[in-house]
């Protein structure tokens, strides 16, 4: 039996995450270096996961497989395809850096406060999410996504409710209260999903008598599973409804804002470039694969809803005062991009889809972090605090110039890549939905380059007069995403050959070929 | 050899990272690294050109593949480049006016402490510009194209303190953001139509015609109109023209480099790039030409009225590649006089920029021609470059501005019909406009009596020459002004050089090209003369008089700003806001309704909890006894 | 005799325990009135195994027995220390359990 490679990038993780918490209370510093380490032992074990990945290879590699709950044929299955690989080694790169930009954020509070801030326990906290998150990406025994798909609930509502900003026009109450306010939320809306999801897993159970993704993909290929209509409608709902909350598609999109809006910067990144990734990516692997039918029939619906993300994500973004609920916005309109592509069948579309998963997270993670030093400086986040800020600071200014343009898709940078692929693929198909979509492209230079000017440009003020520029560390953390997005936009390679066939199974699965050219290209 | 147009782009490339990450260490230096990374690029450039004259012209196109870019299906981008005569002529532009403006800025930034990033900036923006004229297929031209449109946005918000510069900035990169959009749509299109967007089987290489004229001719209007879009947003032209007069409050090299000379020819680059669409699509070409005449208009109209020097100029500009467009519009008549317009146009026009930049270097910065005035005995060197600048854009016979427009108002007429006859009295009503304007800036600022005032801070201008690192360029270029357009024109070279590319068919033009040239000689004069009457002759207000309503109008732009304001930006402001509040009341309300009503219900229920432990036993029995009651009922039934 | 009269005796004990449990205040009473339901249970009990001809009920008794102790253990040690803290041995005052 070889090395069960899969299980050692979740378990580490999850090892560390105890580990961390176990450091006594005196040891803050060391408990810091730990989850450092840890974070980046898994990124070597996810390297390796992604060397060993042959993308010409079976469709799931590296699988394991034991049984778990033998009654009811839960099984714990691990398997990697190329769209899995690709994010679990976005998971494991994007960590370190969260760890690294939050370093003081759990610091305990300056003397005088009575606040207690477990630092040991927000480090915990994102190392267990990472291993969380890590095995949803690598299970393929629906069973068992669910479990690891609901719990990561539980240490992302500690670490939004626990740990927020230092940072808040209104004082620490009540701060406090919109904190929680937060969390409850992101915890109600996520549950209420997750347990939708519940209800269909178990009639997926009870329809097809397995729990196993492949299984019950062969099974349907084969014709020795059959289902009814309404009974895959049913079931694909489900699945998508939980799926749709965490990615969060529009109209149930309003708890992502609030998150990100009360939680620090790096765990703001942890939700929108770590956790949601999820949502967008079941999609692709369980929505479907399971149901082909049922998401063929919900494609014009779900087409719609992506576009109002795309255009209302971004139109809100335009219109507010805060940094950090800009960035959720622009977010919201993103994930719009990421679904359309993964509904626009097409391989441009999910390979697209899949690519804008990872490069949003980079350049997600560029922006929010430098946002979060920026307003870390200046203890305020609302927009029109600053101003000049380019003068005083203008190595903070230019990372945060190259994060607002990778998040208006500047051509050179990864996400134009991902977005003109999901725009083409959607064009081929459906071209009047792909000529509103690339209304989102000017609308994102519109709030990304208000809210540069805003902040940065104009006459200094006063407040921000004194602001130090970037630090070692925060220096550390921005510049290799900056480079990995040069990297993928000038040269997406390495990731589209991961994908491509993995995209080409799904699109299989679904039935569906490109749409091909009027004109034959003379060859 | 050709595995040097890589190197082309890498020279400045290199420059811009090196400058931009450099930190402070290189400031000292920095300007002498862009410069020479600049001039690095034209000596390749040059190198190349001689390669390329000793072939034959049909053998004149190199081509470069780098690597595979994007592979997703059928959708193939790759990273090549490929250099024909066409890009060749922009090449040699681009490098060698933007080593000049290089030169330019070491004197005109001196005392500039982010001189560094100045120089970074312009790097970048020629590495991009080198990119968008030597990609091979439309997807990379599109990198460079929102490339230079990057590198535009961090030059106009050069100055970012000054809040008009960073809004400045910010409105030419949304403007162009719409134009992209078309771009991007016409790349789709193509995919979706061909399969491919890359120029060689799209477009035809070295006679092999490609498969551009092979679709419908709807699609192919779509694609050409959608071209067109992105080209309006580069090129600023009407509808999208309303950015490039804010786009002044950049430095002027850079208002010389990127809004006069190059970037803004993009657009033209463009659409004379794909003829192949262009020439199947004959509705696509009457907007094209619809749009460069309006345009023409509109610039020019605007350049009248306008103190500001530079932008009176930036409305030349507009109106310069108005008559641009509208060549490239006439189609294979005009494609190649559409580039040698715009050869000599970036000749004179980065001149007549310059020199303003050296008046207002000696000037104390002010720019408003009406506290100029009777510089020419303060300024010999600028007097005599912006002088012959003025000479050529005017059309002065024997000079640039001669040839190239003269053969573009021939081709207007040469379309023939109805049209022909329009577009042939627009363009020489242009002419006249021109003649008008530029007279009025020169009177203005060279001519007359001094009308110079204190700045705000009460320090009283000392006009001087500049210094030679300034003079030279505007010396170098005023010599291109002066006989590019009669080089070019001399044995047709400069038709003969570009026809493999483009394509070239002389018209059948209803008046003769003698015609035409008296036509314009006496509108020049009629032009120059009324400025001359009306600033020449009598002394200029210091204080703008209140104007005609044309006046008033073409100060203002002709309104467009006020009309994207009211539709555009009030309008989306409106929405935006009332969408916040929808989000927060409806769809959020909605959500937290639901979660206000439960938590209502279980407060109700909660008063069930009283404590009491008697009242616990009694539901406990009560519920006992259902149960048994239910129990002995299933029985019984 | 009958034993069936035996159950309805279980049954009139229990209804007396549970009236007992419900409308008085003392706990000591209370805690009675649940012991005497508990005995109900246990007679009742008893007299199954003898009618089934079985032992299972009488061993089900012996550990209601057990458990009845156990619970008197603990119980009479709550209401002591209820006791000594309000000087009152009515379960109405021990109402602060509710929200």
């Amino acid at each position: 039996m070889s090395f069960p490679l899969l299980t050692a990038t979740a378990v580490l993780p999850a090892l560390g995450a105890i580990a961390t918490a176990a450091v006594p209370a005196a040891q803050r510093v060391a408990a810091k270096w730990l989850a450092l380490l840890v974070s980046l032992g898994t990124l070597a074990l996810a390297a390796v996961t992604l060397v060993r990945f042959d993308p010409d290879g079976a469709r799931y590699q590296l699988t394991e497989s034991h049984a778990w709950i033998p009654d009811f044929g839960v099984r714990y299955q691990l398997g990697v395809d190329g769209i899995g690989v690709a994010l679990v080694a976005l998971t494991a790169l994007l960590i370190p850096f969260v760890i690294l930009a939050g370093w003081h954020d759990a610091d305990p509070m300056e003397t005088g406060s009575r606040r207690w801030r477990p630092t040991q326990g927000f480090f915990a906290l994102i190392l267990a999410v990472e291993a969380m998150v890590i095995i949803s990406f690598e299970a393929t025994d629906v069973f068992l996504f669910y479990i690891f798909f609901e719990a990561m609930l539980i240490p992302m509502y500690f670490l939004i409710g626990g740990f927020g900003d230092r940072a808040h026009e209104h004082g620490d109450e009540a701060a406090a209260t919109q904190r929680s306010y937060a969390a409850v939320k992101f915890l109600l809306y996520n549950l209420v999903g997750g347990l939708i999801m519940l209800a269909a897993v178990i009639g997926l159970y009870v329809v097809a008598g397995s729990f196993s993704l492949q299984e019950i993909v062969h099974a349907r290929a084969d014709g020795s599973l059959h289902m009814a209509t309404s009974t895959e409608r049913w079931l694909f709902l489900g699945f998508f409804f939980a799926f749709a909350v965490k990615a969060p598609l529009w109209p149930l999109h309003t708890w992502l804002p609030n998150a990100m809006g009360e939680a620090t910067a790096p765990v703001a990144v942890l939700i929108t470039a770590v956790v949601d990734k999820v949502g967008t990516f079941a999609m692709l692997r369980f929505c479907l694969q399971l149901f082909p039918e049922a998401s063929k029939w919900a494609t014009p619906a779900i087409l719609v809803l992506a576009l109002i993300s795309i255009v209302y994500g971004a139109l809100l973004a335009v219109g507010q005062r805060d940094i950090k609920r800009l960035v959720a916005y622009a977010s919201i309109s993103h994930f719009g991009f990421i679904i359309l592509g993964i509904f626009a069948l097409t391989t441009q579309g999910q390979s697209g889809a899949t690519l804008y998963m990872v490069n949003h997270g980079i350049s997600t993670a560029a922006l929010m972090l430098v946002a979060g030093f920026l307003i870390s400086r200046r203890g305020s986040r609302l927009i029109a605090d600053y101003g000049g800020v380019q003068k005083v600071a203008p190595v903070l200014a230019g990372t945060f110039l190259i994060g607002s343009l990778a998040t208006l898709s500047l051509p050179g940078l990864a996400p134009f890549v991902s977005e003109f692929l999901v725009l083409v693929g959607t064009f081929t198909r459906y071209p009047v939905v792909g000529i509103i979509a690339t209304f989102g492209i000017v609308l994102a230079a519109l709030y990304t380059l208000v809210l540069y000017q805003r902040t940065m440009t104009g006459p200094v003020r006063a407040e921000v007069a004194e602001m130090p520029d970037l630090r070692v560390r925060e220096l550390l953390v921005v510049a290799p995403l900056i480079a990995l997005l040069i990297f993928l936009g000038v040269y997406p390679k390495p990731i589209t050959d991961i994908v491509n066939p993995a995209v080409k199974q799904t699109m299989s699965d679904v039935q569906k070929t490109d749409p091909q050219p009027e004109v034959e290209a003379a060859k | 050899m050709e595995n040097l147009i890589a190197l082309l782009i890498a020279a400045p490339l290199l420059g811009a990272a090196v400058l931009l990450c450099g930190g402070r260490r290189l400031d000292a230096v920095g300007q002498w690294i862009g410069t020479v990374l600049a001039a690095a690029s034209f000596v390749i450039a040059a190198v190349l050109f001689a390669d390329m004259l000793g072939k034959s012209p049909e053998d004149r196109t190199f081509t470069q593949h780098l690597f595979s870019w994007i592979a997703v299906g059928d959708f193939r981008a790759d990273v090549g480049f490929q250099l024909d005569q066409l890009s060749m002529t922009f090449v040699l532009l681009i490098t060698g006016v933007g080593s000049l403006i290089h030169v330019y800025s070491i004197g005109y930034m001196e005392h500039d402490e982010r001189r560094r990033r100045f120089f970074g900036y312009l790097n970048l923006f020629l590495a991009a510009m080198l990119l968008l004229v030597l990609a091979d297929n439309y997807l990379l031209l599109y990198v460079g194209w929102e490339g230079v449109g990057l590198a535009s946005y961090l030059l106009i918000g050069f100055w970012q303190h000054k809040p008009s510069a960073a809004t400045a900035a910010k409105k030419a990169f949304l403007v162009n953001r719409v134009g992209d959009m078309g771009l991007s749509i016409a790349i789709m299109l193509m995919f979706t139509t061909f399969g491919t967007f890359a120029f060689g089987p799209l477009l035809g290489t070295e006679g092999h015609s490609g498969i551009a004229g092979d679709a419908g001719e709807g699609k192919l209007t779509a694609i050409a109109l959608m071209l067109l879009l992105a080209a309006c947003g580069k090129s600023a032209q009407v509808p999208l023209q309303s950015w490039l007069g804010d786009a002044m409050e950049g430095p002027t090299p850079v208002s010389a480099l990127i809004h006069a000379a190059t970037m803004v020819t993009a657009g033209v680059y463009l659409i004379v790039r794909s003829a192949a669409v262009f020439n199947a699509a004959p509705d696509a070409q009457l907007v094209v030409t619809v749009v460069g005449g309006v345009t023409l208009l509109f610039g020019a109209i605007v350049g009248c009225a306008k103190d500001d020097i530079k932008k009176a100029l930036a409305g030349s500009t507009m109106s310069q590649i108005g008559y641009m467009v509208l060549a490239a519009g006439l189609g294979p008549i005009g494609y190649v006089f559409a580039i040698m317009h715009l050869v000599t146009h970036g000749f004179f026009k980065a001149g007549l920029f310059l020199g303003a930049g050296s008046v207002m270097h000696g000037m104390n910065d002010e720019v408003d021609m009406r506290k100029f005035g009777g510089l020419r005995k303060y300024m010999p060197v600028t007097f005599v470059t912006f002088g012959l600048g003025y000479l050529a854009i005017i059309g002065f016979p024997g000079l640039s501005g001669f040839f190239s427009k003269d053969k573009i108002i021939e081709a207007a007429f040469a379309k023939g019909g109805t049209e022909g006859w329009i577009l042939g009295g627009v363009a020489l009503l242009g002419a006249a406009i021109t003649a008008y304007y530029m007279t009025r800036v020169m009177i203005m600022t060279f001519f007359g009596e001094k009308r110079w005032q204190p700045d705000a801070e009460g320090h009283e201008p000392h006009p001087h020459e500049s210094p030679s690192s300034m003079t030279i360029p505007m010396i170098v270029l005023a010599f291109g002004s002066v006989f590019a357009g009669a080089f070019f024109s001399i044995g047709d070279r400069f038709v003969h050089w570009l026809e493999p590319v483009t394509g070239h068919s002389e018209g059948d033009s209803p008046v003769s090209a003698l015609t035409v040239t008296a036509a314009t000689m006496v509108l020049l004069v009629v032009g120059a003369g009324i400025a001359y009457l009306q600033y020449g002759r009598s002394s200029v207000p210091v204080t703008a008089p209140r104007g005609s309503l044309l006046t008033r109008a073409a100060r203002r732009d002709l309104y467009q700003d006020d009309f994207n304001h009211v539709v555009l930006v009030r309008g989306g402001e409106h929405l935006t806001r009332s969408l916040v509040y929808v989000d927060h009341t409806l769809v959020d309300g909605v959500v937290n309704g639901t979660a206000a009503s439960v938590g209502g219900l279980s407060g109700r229920l909660r008063k069930l909890q009283n404590g009491y432990a008697r009242s616990y036993a009694v539901s406990m029995f009560g519920g006992a006894a259902i149960l048994v009651a239910a129990t002995l009922l299933m029985r019984a039934v | 005799m009958n034993p069936v009269n035996y159950l309805y005796l279980s049954a009139l004990l229990f209804t007396i325990g549970a009236t007992g449990v419900l409308i008085r205040r003392n706990a000591i009473v209370v805690f009675m009135c649940i012991e005497l339901m508990l005995n109900a249970c246990n007679l009742a009990f008893v007299v199954f195994s003898r009618m089934h001809g079985n032992l299972d009920g009488q061993i089900i008794a012996f550990f209601t027995m057990v458990v009845a102790a156990a619970e008197v253990v603990v119980g009479l040690a709550i209401i002591v220390s209820l006791f000594r803290s309000r000087h009152s041995a009515s379960v109405d005052d021990a109402s602060l359990m509710k929200l």
